[in-house]
Formats: structure tokens, sequence, C-alpha cells
């Protein structure tokens, strides 16, 4: 009749990294000089200054500089489509007639595809790692899980095309037409290449992303706030859930976030297995396009203006909707691990 | 009577519903299960690119050019000079300009509009890397009128400068105060105690944020498509296009031949091993370098 299994109590307390402020230092004055070698350094001092402010200035030019040459080359685009460009279904570069749509419903949808399946996975192994685990397996669970995040893309896509989309096409596509079919999410020839390939590998590459974050911000829950749920006769499971989850929310949410913008932008794996064809399908089994894909795809082989700035149109919508999904993660995961701890009762 | 007290708090606490049992339970079961489906993927990848790449690599891939399609043989060994190549122009461009914009965020910009740079590096740090590959290609692509190594440089250093930049001003933070003011109190200027003692002790950190950025542009393939663009042949010329390792993993996993296939997989391994290499004897250097130093 005893406890369930008793949570580890040792987790250490989080350490929030302040930084320092820099005093305002004391000059080395000109009369000290004489006896040392180093002059009083003030020209040195200057220009040193100067060059490391130029490199700090260089990383405002350099998104500057993106801004700029997006919107200026994506301008012949702009002006023959306006609006509708991103409302037109039609991608016909032989009549230099352009619709971004396909494209944008195919990156929402394997996006929110990889969401609906990374989500609770990371979810879950933030959890178990951060509040369930031996605390010698905390480490190289975390570091496994983090090498999956150090894997190029590339080699992604690849494993995606000889492992996955067979085992897709085989297995899964089939059982998921006989079982839930009648939704019309599952219909169609089971080819493996498809929307739904693309959903689970980008689902396996922001996995990594999610649960490192989620794991970061279940650390600086409080521990008497564990300690707390413990004491009210809570389980462990609902000491998590009461004490744990429901405190780390904001951050958890931005963790997610984080992961849809990295979802959003990511480009060669997709384009191995989604397919390639510009269409709204409600099926899953069907191919798709995304809008990173349409630029690796056809990028080198644009010919004519229209077509090029159509193309860059595309990469600019896609540039404003990651930097606006980022910075509200940011905002979130922020809020939570700087700011104010959630508890109000120090 | 601590016999007693201890009974009686035994009884004092009233037994978990079984339904609450049950919840805890599955749900442990249930990370438990996720965790291990994450990590499946993971064995699955490196178990697959050993299981193929080794079978695939020989002497020919590691020394020879691409063959044409039909025939056997042939190799990626311009592909792995090339990415070399590459990798050598984003470093040469982004770690100085990295580690600079690091110093002064750091050691200058405690204010409002280092907030702004960081706030900025941040931002770049999530933007897609097939739109850092637009930006290189309108930059020095459209400006050379042809594909070229020095564009797919410029691509990869773009994506370098935010992480390593980040990684440096946080490192030249943890440098205690103290170092500082006794190099300012012997009279050494403020640019030469950056360089030669905060900046010095930090080292080992810096580059272990060089190596981050290192790693993560060395397999990109996005940016490479139309900055670098690929080449069947050997290529060192900085405005000459370059073959690069990912992008020929990339052509050959998405053509119809068996013998292609084979080689992408080499490819891979090939890959993922120059990047742990790399890294490696980085830190090796690093640690003999400062031990040698003190």
């Amino acid at each position: 009749m005893g406890l369930p299994a008793s949570p580890q109590p040792d987790m250490s307390a989080p350490q929030p990294f302040e930084a320092k402020k820099l005093s305002e230092l004391p000059r080395v004055g000109a009369r000290a000089a004489p006896l040392l070698k180093f002059g009083t350094g003030e020209t040195g001092d200057r220009i040193f200054k100067s060059v490391m402010m130029l490199c700090g200035v260089a990383v405002l030019a350099t998104l500057v500089l993106i801004v700029f040459e997006l919107v200026l080359r994506s301008g012949p685009s702009w002006h023959a489509f306006g609006l509708k460009f991103f409302a037109g279904r039609d991608w016909d570069p032989v009549n230099e007639s352009f619709g971004a749509l396909p494209f944008i419903y195919g990156t929402l949808v394997s996006s929110f595809l990889a969401l609906l399946i990374a989500v609770p996975l990371s979810i879950g192994v933030a959890v178990f790692t951060t509040e369930m685990c031996p605390v010698f397996l905390r480490g190289p669970l975390s570091f496994f899980v983090e090498l999956l995040a150090a894997i190029p893309s590339v080699i992604y896509g690849l494993w995606a095309i000889f492992i996955l989309v067979p085992i897709l096409s085989n297995y899964v596509e089939p059982f998921l037409a006989r079982t839930l079919g009648w939704t019309g999410l599952f219909e169609g020839p089971p080819y493996g290449i498809s929307m739904l390939a693309a959903g689970i590998i980008l689902a396996i590459m922001i996995i990594p992303i999610i649960s490192s974050i989620t794991r970061e911000v279940l650390m600086v829950v409080p521990q008497h706030q564990r300690e707390a749920a413990l004491a009210l006769g809570a389980t462990r499971w609902e000491m998590i859930r009461i004490g744990v989850l429901r405190n780390a929310r904001a951050g958890i949410v931005g963790a997610i976030i984080l992961g849809l913008g990295r979802a959003l932008g990511e480009t060669m794996a997709v384009t191995m297995v989604i397919g390639n064809r510009p269409q709204i399908v409600k099926s899953l089994f069907a191919p798709g396009y995304t809008m990173a894909s349409v630029l690796a795809n056809e990028f080198s082989e644009a010919t004519g203006d229209v077509y090029l700035s159509a193309l860059i149109e595309i990469g600019l919508a896609l540039f404003l909707v990651t930097i606006i999904v980022n910075t509200l993660a940011r905002l979130l995961v922020w809020t939570v691990t700087r700011g104010q701890p959630a508890s109000a009762h120090p | 009577m601590p016999e007693n007290a201890k009974a009686a708090v035994r009884h004092s606490v009233p037994p978990i519903a079984l339904h609450r049992r049950i919840t805890d339970h599955v749900m442990t079961g249930l990370s438990i299960v996720t965790v291990i489906v994450v990590l499946t993927p993971l064995f699955a990848i490196f178990a697959y690119l050993v299981y193929r790449g080794v079978g695939s690599i020989n002497w020919a891939f590691l020394t020879q050019t691409p063959k044409p399609v039909g025939e056997a043989g042939g190799g990626m060994a311009n592909a792995v000079v090339g990415s070399v190549f590459i990798l050598a122009i984003a470093s040469v461009i982004g770690v100085p300009l990295g580690i600079g914009a690091g110093i002064y965020l750091a050691e200058y910009a405690r204010n409002r509009f280092g907030d702004a740079i960081r706030f900025t590096a941040d931002v770049l740090n999530g933007v897609p890397s097939i739109v850092i590959g637009i930006v290189a290609y309108a930059l020095v692509v459209l400006t050379q009128r042809h594909f070229s190594a020095l564009a797919g440089g410029v691509a990869l250093a773009i994506m370098m400068i935010p992480t390593i930049s980040r990684t440096t001003e946080e490192m030249l933070l943890l440098v205690p105060q103290a170092l500082r003011e006794a190099a300012y109190g012997l009279g050494i200027p403020r640019w030469r105690t950056t360089l030669s003692i905060t900046l010095r002790t930090a080292t080992s950190g810096v580059i272990t944020g060089i190596m981050l950025a290192f790693a993560r542009v060395a397999g990109e393939t996005a940016p490479l498509l139309f900055t670098a663009f690929g080449n069947q042949f050997w290529n060192l010329r900085m405005d000459q296009p370059t073959a690069a390792l990912p992008l020929q993993i990339f052509s050959y996993a998405i053509s119809p031949y068996d013998e292609w296939h084979r080689q992408a997989w080499a490819g891979a391994l090939v890959l993922i091993i120059l990047i742990v290499f790399a890294v490696a004897a980085v830190r090796f250097a690093v640690r003999r370098g400062t031990f040698g130093a003190a």
C-alpha cells in the first residue's frame, strides 16, 4: 500500500545565467604609462572598438540586405499578380501564370502533420528525461536525442527515400487505408512518396528541437512546486501534470512554435519524399509540393524575369512567416526561462 | 514509541485510489514508449548509414571523379575536395566576423543597440537556409554572372555568423571581471586585454561555438543548390561552379540508378565521418595548444 515509486527530489535548482554588467573602466592615465611598454592604447582601443563594431553591424546589415534583396527581386512578380499571387492555384511557367496557393497549402499541411506527430513524442521524451528516468540515463538520453539534430537534412532525405517510403507504401499506408480510409484523408494508391512521408520525416527532424527546449523549460520549474504537489498526496503523474506541465505551459508552446518554424523552412528531406506536384488534394497519400521545395527544384532552372521573381516572392513569404513564428516562440520561451518564475510565492 | 508513531502515520495516509495509480503507471509507460519511438529512427539511420555506406566505399570512390551514367565505378573525390574548399571559404569569411560581433556584444554593447544585434542574430538563425541561398544568388551569382564556389561560401558564412557570435558572447561573459581588471591594473590597453586575456581564457568555449556552426553548415544542401551548383569535374577556382558532397548525395539519391544510390550512401557516410573528424581534430588541436601555452 506504499506510495508509488517516489520521484527524484534531487533535481538541481535552475541556475539562470546572469550577465554581469561591465563597470565603467578606469582609463589608463597617460602619466602612469611611461614605465610600461604599452602606450596609453587610446588609438589602439578606438580602432579595435570600431572594427569590432563593424562586425556587429555586419550582422544587422545581413538581415537588412536579405530583406532588401528579396523585396527588390520579387518586384516584377508583385507587379504582375499582386495579392492574387497567394490565392492562385495555377503554376504554369510556360504561360507565365503563377499562383502560390498549392505550395502554401503543402508547407502548412506537412508542417502541421509533423507537429501532430512530434509534439506528443517530444513532450513525452522531455518529461521522461527530467522527471522519471534514473539520473545516470539522463545525460546519454539527451545526448542521443540531440544527436538527431546533428544529422544533415540530405541524409534524412536519403534514409527516407530508401527506408521510410518503402515501409510506408508496403505496410503503413495500406493499413491506414483499410482502417481510416472512410475519412478521406487516406485514400488513393499507396505509393509512399506523399504528404504523409514528408510529415513523418519532418516530425523526426523537429523532435530534438522541441524536446530539448521543453526539457530546458521543465528544468526551470521550481522544485517546491513538485514537492507541494507530492505533499498533497499526488501520484507522480499528477505531480507532473499539476506541478510541472501546467507551470511550463507558455514555454512548451514556445518550443512547439520554434519546431514549427524549423519545419516550415526545411527543404531537402521534404523535397526528396513529397513528390513535388503542385496540387491541393485532401488525401495525405497524394504527392504535394512545399514553398521551400519549389525553390530547391526550380530556382536554378527558372527562365524569364517573372518566373524567377515569382520564386523569389515565395522565398520572401517563407522568410516573413518564419521570422514571425520564430519571434513569437522566442518571446514565449524567454518569458518562462528568463522572466519571473511561474511561482507566486517565493 | 517511534514504532507506534510510524504505524499511526501509515494508518492516517489514505490509500491511493486504484484509477489514480493506474493512470500513473500508464503515463509512465507511455513516456517510456515515446523515448523508444524517438530513438528508433536515430539508430535506424546510423545502422543503415554504416551498413549501406561501408559496403560502397572503396578506393575508387575516394580518388575518382563521377563517371557518366551507365558506366560502373567512379567516385566523389572532387565533391569531397569541393566541400572542404567551400567550407574553407565560409570559415574564412564567417569566423572572424562572428568572433568580432561576439566581442562587440560582450565587451562594448551591453545596451539597446547590442540587444538589437542579439535579436537580429537570433532571427538570422531561424531564416530557412534556402532563403539564404537566394540572397547569396542575388548578391554574388548575379554580379559574377555565373555559379561559383565563392557564392556557396558566402551563403554558408551567413549561416555561421549568428551561431558563432552568440556563443562567443556567452563565453566571453563567463570570463571573470577580475581578470580584465587585473590586466587594466597592469596598464594593458583594453583591446590587448580583450584579445590576449579575455578571448584567450574563453578559447575552448569559442572553438566549441565555431565547431557547432561548422557542423551545422557542413551538411547544408539547400543554400548550395544555386550558388556552388555542383560540378562533375575538379575545380579549385573561387569563380567556378564547384561540386559539394551534400549536393552530390542529393542528385544521386533522387536518380533512378542503383549504382548511384550506392554511391549516395557512401557519400553520406563520408560526409558524417568528415564532420565528426573535423570537429574532433580541431578540439584536439585546441586542447594541445592551450596546454602547451599554459
